[in-house]
């Protein structure tokens, strides 16, 4: 019979739990059941506060969907354990009764509440769930400010997530410092002094007596100095407890200060009942991080399954964070609790930068560490930490800024026991043992061994050991073109742009060799047009282009084209659209609306084209581009203009952009959309640049990719006014021209763009290459050199002579082919290709 | 205009030389058959025809493909699908069992010349 394993809690840990057992315990052996309090499938808390940045509960979803559609695997969402019988072996739910063979308890935590009068009242929320977030978002709806009880790590984290709501925030501290677990004094005094310039308020040192009505806000709260203050919405974030009620009902034995007792097999007071994460006590301490808690899953797995191996004997509990932006880490023994402790301490109040190093009484080996401001030290510290390396002869040039003598403890000089990732504790060793597997890239590596895909801390320090690998391998990674040009096409960009090359057989002369194929000639066309934009059927860029550039049409199955022209944001008259229908009929053109606001004219002959556009661009219309790598449409809902909901003019909006970037020629296609309020209609986060009017203005977002794979747009900044919208979208479009790889669309571009969306605001909005102005210019020159390709042809006769079907006979093309009706219209016969072979 | 070979071919004009595209192809018709002319003006032979019609599609594209060099050896690749056929033996290279019609072609003065 197959033995019935039970997991109460789908958290991150619970999930992790499933993960391993699912990996390690052989198939048809057991079946297993998750029974979950919340109503969704574990996510991502880590990194909880990014679902105001994106507002998409699937971005925070742990692992694959797949995992829980597995035969033996049954997840119970929204089903809560109401009580355990550990004598009958039984678990009773509002649904039922079950029986187990074995019982993990994966509960988590709970938030404290600290026991102040008024809590309970409406706007006063916690901080740990979606449905939490989703509570206070709706909270946040006409508040201006919103207060934080708790400068803990969470309470900064929801300090931020409240300003990223557009409230001003507060914080509100029991203790002298921010953070008082993992920082001193100075720490924290540098942090405050950070946040408090981003606008977050820091108030120590105030314990809350009362909360009642607000006179001018909706709450007030009571200071025990006799201060107050007012706010609209507040959040407790004053630490988390176990979540061990389940286990007390049942007797299990729990700890002093709370938690299921477990041994180092994560086995509680009861025989075949675990328990990990959160819920757990080993030794009398609970460890609140996520990486602890995957070792006691790991742990759980190998003791149910009857293996030895993984014992659990604590965890390391430093941690590495950004806070409101600002950098702040903690190792080992921070505060020099160990006896005979020594310090280096170097603080720059300028800059607001602290560091602290904790070293042995003999001076050669690190304890502890904190850092404040930048965590580029980080790493290193930690792997002396971990791992007992010797300290220098100085150990303060570890912390000291500018030191020419800092040794950077390089990937060669980490041991193999070296835990790179401690989320799923991967060694330096694992790595190596990878790779001589096969897995000889950073993405290989990550997805064979999982390293980094926890809380992706540790990426940096694995793409150095990786790339440091590949080079003792003798391994270089060739990103050349193709065997034509020994550049990437960044290179070959540049090589464009500052030599001034105009064709491709001076590129070739110069930098190349051989005859050009497939891969470079469109490469270097797209290049060429996007710097010079010249005509693409100039003599010298003709023979360059890709199918559907060379006649300026998409080639269809059957050998025909089909021919779009530009509807900007979508907005045309009825005497356009009587045109378009007229020219369809004309020619018998199959005629389909696109899901970009468009219309496509389907089966139109090489001779016919010239003769179709002569009569579009005669009633006003212009070439659509949409056989281009270049901007395709600007989506765009009504907005303000007709919709009782929009709050910006965003047609107005969509037809300036298209207008703009119209013939912009890039690495690959752009899309774009315009919507007029937050209902979104537009579908802007799906498009490469997504525009969202706010009543201050528009919300820029990024990078964002429906089709094959999706992606949601990032957010890049907000409440910009027409001007600075264009000018980003300017910058951002150029700098992707400038850098991407070919065919690369930008969503893929921005994961692979070292330093991600941060840099690439450094970049646009903070200038910080000095590129600002080269960029908007290169972009203006586009926009002034804008020609309608189609207009240029059809006037010039030596390129309408390339748009005969057959250079010896007039046109019995269309004559040639296989038609049938459907619908009404007429279609290529189906059976064309068995016909003809 | 016909005119004998020597060896046997049936040698036939079938357009201008400035008919031609520089660099890539252009089609045409002969006796109902599509042929793909491509002229490589710096290459020696600078001219070749292949069949127009591209076997893995049915579709009469061929001449409008890239053109694209491989070790010294030259190809036009179809566009619809990407295969590419060897522009002197109109052998497919990714898949030998495949190859489309060839024709000996001349240029002749200003003149383009078929053997059929």
């Amino acid at each position: 019979m197959k033995k019935r394993i039970f997991v109460v809690g789908n958290g991150m840990v619970g999930h992790h739990f499933v993960e391993q057992w699912q990996a390690q315990a052989p198939v048809g052996s057991y079946e297993l059941h998750i029974l979950a309090e919340e109503p969704v499938a574990a996510y991502d808390r880590v990194h909880l506060s990014s679902y105001f940045e994106h507002w998409d509960a699937e971005q925070l979803r742990l692992g694959e969907a797949e995992l829980y559609q597995h035969a033996d695997i049954h997840l119970h969402l929204g089903e809560g354990v109401e009580a355990l019988d550990t004598e009958h072996r039984t678990l009773h739910t509002a649904k039922g009764c079950y029986e187990y063979d074995v019982l993990v308890l994966a509960t988590g935590s709970y938030p404290f509440v600290p026991p102040i009068p008024g809590r309970e009242q409406a706007h006063c929320h916690v901080y740990r769930t979606l449905q939490d977030l989703d509570a206070i978002a709706a909270s946040a709806q006409g508040a201006t400010s919103g207060v934080v009880i708790g400068g803990g790590l969470l309470g900064l984290e929801a300090a931020n997530a409240l300003k990223q709501l557009g409230l001003q925030a507060s914080v509100v501290e029991f203790a002298p410092r921010l953070m008082p677990v993992q920082l001193d004094n100075e720490a924290g005094q540098v942090l405050k002094d950070k946040i408090e310039a981003l606008g977050v308020q820091v108030w120590l040192e105030k314990s809350t007596t009362l909360i009642e009505s607000g006179q001018e806000k909706r709450l007030r709260l009571n200071f025990a100095d006799g201060s107050h203050l007012e706010t609209d919405l507040l959040v407790f974030s004053a630490g988390i407890r176990p979540q061990d009620a389940l286990a007390r009902q049942a007797g299990l034995a729990l700890a002093e200060r709370g938690g299921i007792c477990i041994n180092s097999n994560c086995q509680t007071s009861v025989a075949d009942v675990y328990a990990i994460g959160e819920c757990a006590s080993w030794q009398g301490q609970m460890f609140g991080l996520v990486a602890p808690g995957y070792q006691m899953a790991k742990t759980a797995v190998a003791a149910i399954l009857g293996e030895e191996s993984a014992a659990f004997t604590g965890a390391d509990m430093s941690t590495k964070l950004k806070l409101l932006g600002v950098d702040v880490g903690s190792i080992g023994d921070a505060h020099g609790h160990t006896a005979g402790a020594r310090n280096y301490r170097y603080l720059d109040e300028q800059n607001g930068v602290y560091r602290r190093l904790v070293v042995s009484q003999d001076g050669k080996t690190l304890l502890g560490a904190i850092l404040v401001g930048d965590n580029s030290y980080y790493d290193t510290l930690l792997q002396y930490a971990l791992n007992g390396l010797s300290l220098p002869a100085q150990p303060e040039s570890l912390i000291l800024p500018g030191t020419a003598a800092a040794p950077a403890l390089g990937a060669d000089a980490l041991p193999a026991s070296a835990v790179l990732c401690s989320c799923h504790n991967v060694t330096k060793g694992a790595v190596c043992a990878a790779m001589d597997e096969g897995a000889l890239s950073f993405e290989a590596v990550k997805s064979s061994t999982r390293a980094s895909s926890g809380c992706g801390g540790c990426a940096s320090l694995l793409k150095s050991v990786v790339e440091h690998e590949l080079e003792q391998r003798g391994v270089s990674v060739n990103r050349n073109l193709c065997a034509h040009f020994n550049y990437t096409r960044q290179e070959l960009f540049h090589l464009v742009r500052v030599e001034g090359v105009r064709t491709f057989a001076e590129l070739l002369e110069k930098h190349g060799q051989g005859g050009g194929c497939e891969i470079c000639k469109p490469a270097v066309a797209s290049i060429l047009a996007s710097c010079w934009n010249e005509h693409v059927q100039e003599p010298s860029h003709l023979p360059l282009q890709d199918t559907n550039d060379t006649f300026m049409a998409n080639m269809q199955k059957n050998g025909t084209y089909s021919v779009v022209p530009r509807i900007p944001g979508g907005e045309i008259t009825p005497k356009m659209l009587i045109k378009i229908g007229e020219v369809g009929e004309k020619y018998q053109l199959y005629t389909k609306i696109t899901g970009g606001q468009r219309i496509d004219l389907f089966g139109a002959t090489l001779d016919q084209l010239p003769l179709i556009w002569e009569e579009l661009i005669d009633a006003g219309f212009e070439t659509g581009h949409a056989y281009g790598k270049s901007l395709r449409t600007v989506k765009s809902c009504i907005g303000e203009t007709w919709c009782r909901y929009g709050v910006q003019d965003s047609m107005g909006m969509a037809i300036q952009l298209e207008n703009r970037y119209k013939g912009l020629r890039s690495p690959h296609k752009i899309k774009m959309a315009v919507s007029g309020c937050t209902r979104e209609c537009a579908e802007a986060q799906s498009k490469d640049i997504g525009v969202i009017a706010t009543d201050k203005g528009w919300n820029l977002y990024v990078c964002g990719n429906g089709g094959m794979r999706p992606r949601h747009a990032d957010l890049f900044a907000t409440d910009l006014d027409d001007a600075t919208l264009v000018r980003y979208i300017d910058r951002v479009l150029m700098f992707y021209v400038y850098t991407a790889d070919r065919l690369q669309r930008t969503s893929v571009w921005l994961e692979s763009l070292e330093g991600g969306l941060e840099y690439l605001r450094q970049v646009v909005i903070e200038d910080s290459l000095g590129l600002g102005a080269e960029l908007e210019a290169r972009m203006q020159a586009v926009v002034d050199s804008y020609q309608c390709e189609w207009k240029t042809a059809v006037q010039d006769p030596t390129k309408r002579r390339r748009f005969r079907s057959y250079i010896n006979a007039e046109d019995p093309r269309r004559a040639r082919l296989e038609w049938v009706e459907e619908r009404g219209q007429m279609i290529p016969a189906r059976d064309i290709t068995e016909e003809r072979v | 205009m016909n005119a004998m070979h020597p060896a046997g071919q049936v040698w036939q004009e079938v357009c201008h030389l400035e008919d031609l595209v520089p660099g890539s192809g252009v089609a045409l018709l002969l006796e109902e058959e599509g042929v793909a002319l491509y002229y490589l003006p710096e290459h020696s032979p600078s001219v070749y025809a292949l069949a127009h019609q591209d076997p893995f599609s049915g579709a009469e594209v061929l001449a409008y493909g890239l053109l694209c060099e491989r070790d010294g050896r030259w190809s036009v690749a179809a566009p619809l699908y990407k295969q590419h056929f060897d522009l002197e033996t109109g052998v497919c290279w990714e898949d030998e069992s495949v190859s489309v019609r060839t024709w000996p072609v001349r240029i002749q003065g200003e003149r383009v010349w078929l053997a059929i």
